[in-house]
């Protein structure tokens, strides 16, 4: 195995395109992991760490840009992002450990194509987009459109992810990331949902998105738990329809990690509490 | 907080003083055998069977030999048959498999190669045929007539009469006292249950790791972290059919055990490929090779039923005990029979117990082995007489509870122990005199662990400056050499700094038994003492030839030599060894012996817990443990050992388990999905330490290493089904489960 880092995105691309054995890799926390578990190495692994564009995090024109290979510690820290998208953030705050989130990336986060990964429902509710930098040039992706079963993506051969564009969210309007572990760190979701509500002048909810991890091949973007959410208030009545609507949604699967059974009850109950959670924020004005 | 009852008052024992180690360890610079590199090393890697029973056809390592960096190749047949009679021979059939593999992880061959890359791809390139077997992974099925038999030798011992039929159940312990259908007869309340639990491991952090050197003449040295470097050595010996005097064993610092390492997964192995390379070859384990390979602790399935009078008096107890014993057997069902009611006095009663064989890893000894099961099954159901009473819990097993010259229930007399004072310690305590946070589930249990003496040696050295070099055969594990020089400095009169301890290896210290049963610093603390008064029958006899009088006229105290008749100034420990010379040459003394006399060990413990009831998540929000520790020597590792107890207790009552798959595969090799607790998970575990003097030490210690795991698997079960009413019998009590607990009203 060859390491490389290159400086450039169009390096990285030549890169590719010369050897399809070659791959990219961001914090490397799941790519070392898989290999010391026997997972085969590339031929080369290009280190996405050392492109500045990779590893920013900016906010210009109304839009958050979001390095791919920018440390979660760096959304963690930043108090801007924080405000705007408490729910990502927090998201990012929970992969690993202190030491590992220098390291681990969303990019990594959504490309590993985990089913359990944490950061990408709160992107999928943000309408994240990914900027996709392959042979043909870059194009942007929704981040919904990525993971296409566990570990796998729609990315073509050649293609990586740049970074990631979020726009501001309106005001009175917040987001929020809740999952089922067993311990309190170092795991991995049993069930994940994220949550964003914007509610108007009245406290009657004017839009909203849930999305569910570890319930399904990939992440599960619930539009029936939106669509009760939506025109009214939150009441007791329709957070019982958005946690049906979200068991029902879920599609898991019995493993060492739970069952089923467990996995539609649960994902029902944390999309509740992310909703509540998420509408409180944005009851209090929300980021802005 | 601590109790003591009266004791003498100790200059240096139960102090604080910062261990001897401490320094190495904090910064790094301990040297575990992982970390040792020697010119011309090579790396061992072991093939594994992915089957969890089968027959082994051929082993064709014909191209593995032939790849680039490899210069050894072994198997089974590499190392002698011994005859079925021999006590180590399963160990060795654990260690290689012969004939068959007996579980998924066994290993089938070895390989010693130049990288570990070229290792491991050589052993990947042993071509094994073989013939897959039907397996079976449950207790109760493989107890079943027609089960896949893992062995057509085991003939089940115990019974009335001598089965004609192999079975995979190697024995029957039974413990019977008194008219049982009478004691229940007499009860006004019976309780009983199911309780299932499953095989759970050890968790230490550091892998298995050993490095052997093999010369030409026959003779090994090999560098391993275990619990007993001794046994490292004649178990080795023993699968290599060598003389012990041809292996050295020198200890590396360890990184954790719990048990699991008091038998051995590797040395014999790295000797044999060192003397078929003519290198020195090192072997470390993954972890997953730790989960898939080395000794968890087996699952079991108990059943209980307790009878009581109206007024909480335990009137009868039957017992039913089933161990996985893994791919061979071990003394697990016997020794969870000893445990099962213990705490209590009971009459009546019949334990019988069975050690069953499965397609899962050998298992090995972890803290107070078996004993944490049988509580799960006890405590709970004694809590449930509590309830049904209205009884407070603590008062119920005060009244029933045994002390001096009482029966145990497996067989002798109970000595001076202090299980009445460890209730009283917890009843008496800040957490049980307040009343639970609102929405908090409070729980309550007792534990049981006999603690062990065995064989101890120890060498102290006086130097010419007038400190102390302590010599022992046991591994530095929980702190055992800051307690060791604790109780020489309290013996010889100098600062506990003045001495330095030493774990020595297998040919510098005599002959010591693996560190087992929490007996290290019990039964070489013993020897300690032993040589300490030996050498202060020396140093009177130096300052009587310093002083020219007789020896009967000088008295040893606080360290000093003291004239009886006053007619000479007193010599300090360092006047003496500055004129050794002069006086008769160095000062030394070694003591062995087999301890004897083992304190029994209790403890008690309250916790309170909060239930999340739409998810089944379990916070431990308070933990209190009490501890008879007989005399702390160092408290603060008696209640690291306390803690450390408790911690592993919480994990395997909340979220560890061996999952495997319908063929027997492992599923959850790793922390990631065998979740013992992080650091996060748990509050502050509170400790109470109960001093009731071991009478047969000289410092009246009791074990305190084990005990401490027994109680919080039932005492959780409680505090659970105090929050939720929920009486969950199966472990782990994940999520998941006391989810399903919950949702259908009831785990029972």
């Amino acid at each position: 195995m060859r390491y490389v880092a290159p400086a450039s995105v169009a390096e990285v691309v030549a890169l590719l395109a010369g050897d399809p054995e070659a791959r990219v890799f961001a914090g490397a926390t799941d790519l070392v992991p898989q290999m010391r578990a026997g997972r085969p190495e590339p031929s080369v692994a290009i280190d996405l760490k050392k492109i500045p564009r990779l590893t920013g995090v900016s906010l210009t024109d109304g839009t958050w840009r979001i390095g791919a290979a920018a440390p979660t510690a760096d959304l963690t820290g930043n108090a801007a992002l924080a405000a705007d998208l408490p729910g990502l953030v927090y998201a990012g705050g929970l992969i690993g450990s202190d030491q590992i989130q220098n390291r681990a990336t969303l990019g990594g986060n959504l490309c590993n194509a985990s089913p359990a990964a944490d950061s990408v429902p709160s992107l999928v509710v943000n309408d994240a987009q990914a900027v996709v930098a392959g042979p043909g040039g870059e194009l942007t992706v929704r981040v919904i459109d990525i993971p296409s079963g566990p570990g796998r993506t729609s990315l073509q051969p050649g293609e990586f992810v740049v970074e990631f564009l979020i726009d501001r969210p309106l005001p009175s309007t917040s987001d929020a990331y809740l999952r089922l572990i067993p311990r309190t760190e170092m795991d991995i979701a049993i069930v994940g949902a994220a949550a964003r509500v914007s509610l108007d002048g009245d406290g009657n909810c004017s839009s909203a998105a849930i999305a569910l991890a570890a319930v399904a091949p990939t992440v599960v973007l619930v539009p029936a738990a939106a669509e009760a959410l939506v025109g009214g208030p939150i009441s007791d009545d329709v957070l019982a329809t958005v946690a049906a609507a979200c068991a029902e949604a879920a599609d898991p699967i019995d493993d060492k990690r739970g069952t089923v059974a467990y996995r539609r009850q649960v994902a029902g109950v944390l999309a509740k509490r992310a909703v509540l959670e998420a509408a409180g924020r944005a009851g209090n004005g929300g980021g802005r | 907080m601590t109790i003591t009852e009266q004791r003498p008052s100790y200059r240096y024992v139960g102090t604080r003083p910062v261990r001897h180690d401490g320094l190495d360890k904090v910064v790094g610079k301990a040297r575990y055998a992982a970390d040792l590199v020697l010119p011309g090393m090579l790396y061992g890697h072991i093939l594994r069977s992915p089957h969890a029973h089968a027959r082994i056809v051929d082993i064709d390592t014909s191209v593995a030999e032939a790849m680039p960096g490899v210069r050894a190749v072994i198997t089974g047949a590499d190392f002698p048959d011994l005859p079925a009679d021999d006590p180590e021979r399963n160990m060795t059939r654990n260690l290689m498999a012969r004939d068959k593999v007996l579980y998924e992880g066994h290993a089938v061959a070895a390989v010693a190669a130049a990288t570990r890359r070229q290792a491991r791809d050589a052993a990947e390139a042993i071509e094994v045929t073989y013939e897959v077997l039907p397996h079976t992974l449950d207790i109760l099925e493989a107890m079943e007539p027609g089960a896949p038999l893992l062995h057509d030798d085991i003939l089940t011992t115990g019974l009335d009469s001598e089965p004609s039929e192999p079975s995979n159940v190697a024995n029957r312990t039974c413990y019977e006292r008194g008219d049982i259908e009478q004691g229940f007869a007499s009860a006004d309340v019976v309780v009983e249950g199911e309780f299932l639990t499953k095989p759970i491991h050890q968790g230490y952090i550091e892998p298995h790791a050993c490095v052997a050197d093999t010369g030409q003449d026959g003779k090994t040295v090999i560098w391993c972290s275990s619990q007993g470097h001794f046994r490292v050595r004649s178990q080795t010996a023993a699968m290599l059919g060598w003389d012990t005097s041809r292996i050295k064993v020198i200890p590396a610092e360890i990184g954790g055990g719990f048990g699991g390492k008091t038998t051995i997964y590797l040395e014999p192995l790295a000797v044999e490929l060192s003397a078929r390379a003519g290198r020195p070859v090192k072997m470390v384990m993954s972890r997953d090779e730790v989960f898939r390979a080395t000794g968890p602790t087996p699952g079991s399935v108990i059943r209980v039923k307790l009878g009581a009078t109206g007024d909480g008096r335990i009137t009868a107890a039957k017992a039913w005990l089933a161990y996985e014993s893994g791919a061979f057997p071990g003394v697990w069902a016997m020794l969870g029979c000893m445990c099962v009611v213990s705490p209590y006095n009971v009459e009546n009663f019949l334990i019988e117990g069975f050690e069953v064989v499965v397609n899962k890893p050998v298992n090995a000894a972890y803290r107070a082995p078996s004993a944490p099961m049988a509580a799960f099954a006890t405590d709970t159901l004694v809590d449930e007489i509590a309830r049904r009473l209205d009884m407070d819990p603590i008062d119920l097993r005060l009244l029933n509870c045994p002390s001096a010259g009482d029966q145990a229930p497996y067989g002798p007399k109970w000595p001076l122990i202090g299980l009445r004072e460890c209730l009283e310690a917890i009843r008496d305590s800040e957490h049980y005199r307040s009343a639970p946070a609102a929405g908090h589930g409070r729980g309550v249990a007792s534990g049981f662990w006999f603690n062990i003496g065995e064989a101890s040696s120890a060498t102290v050295n006086l130097n010419e400056n007038g400190t102390a070099t302590v010599v022992t055969g046991s591994p530095d594990i929980g702190g055992s050499r800051a307690s060791m020089a604790l109780m020489a400095a309290e013996e010889l009169g100098i600062d506990v700094h003045a001495i330095q301890p030493v774990v020595g290896d297998t040919e510098v210290v005599g002959f010591t038994d693996v560190t087992e049963g929490s007996r290290a610093t019990f039964a070489t603390g013993m020897a300690v003492v032993e040589a300490c008064r030996d050498l202060k029958g020396q140093l009177r006899g130096r300052a009587a030839r310093m002083w020219d009088c007789d020896v009967e006229d000088v008295e040893w105290a606080d360290g000093r030599a003291t004239h009886s008749g006053g007619e000479h100034e007193p010599l300090a420990l360092a006047d003496i060894t500055a004129e050794a010379g002069r006086t008769g040459g160095p000062l030394g003394a070694t003591a062995s012996l087999n301890a004897r006399g083992a304190g029994p060990a209790f403890s008690v413990q309250v916790t309170d817990v909060s239930v999340d009831d739409e998810t089944g998540r379990v916070t431990v929000e308070r933990y209190t443990t009490a501890q008879d520790a007989g005399t702390a020597i160092h408290p603060d590792y008696v209640e690291g050992q306390m803690q450390g107890g408790v911690v592993q207790g919480i994990g395997w009552a909340l979220n560890e388990e061996y999952i495997h798959d319908a063929d027997g595969v492992m599923e959850n090799p790793g922390f990631l999905d065998y979740r013992i607790p992080v650091a996060s998970d748990l509050p502050m575990i509170e400790t109470i330490i109960v001093e009731v003097p071991n009478p047969n030490h000289p410092y009246g210690v009791r074990g305190v290493g084990e005990v401490g795991i027994v109680p919080p698997l039932p005492a959780l079960a409680n505090a659970i089904h105090d929050a939720t009413d929920a009486r969950i019998r199966e472990l782990p009590m994940s999520p998941p489960r006391v989810l399903a607990a919950i949702n259908s009203g009831n785990g029972a």
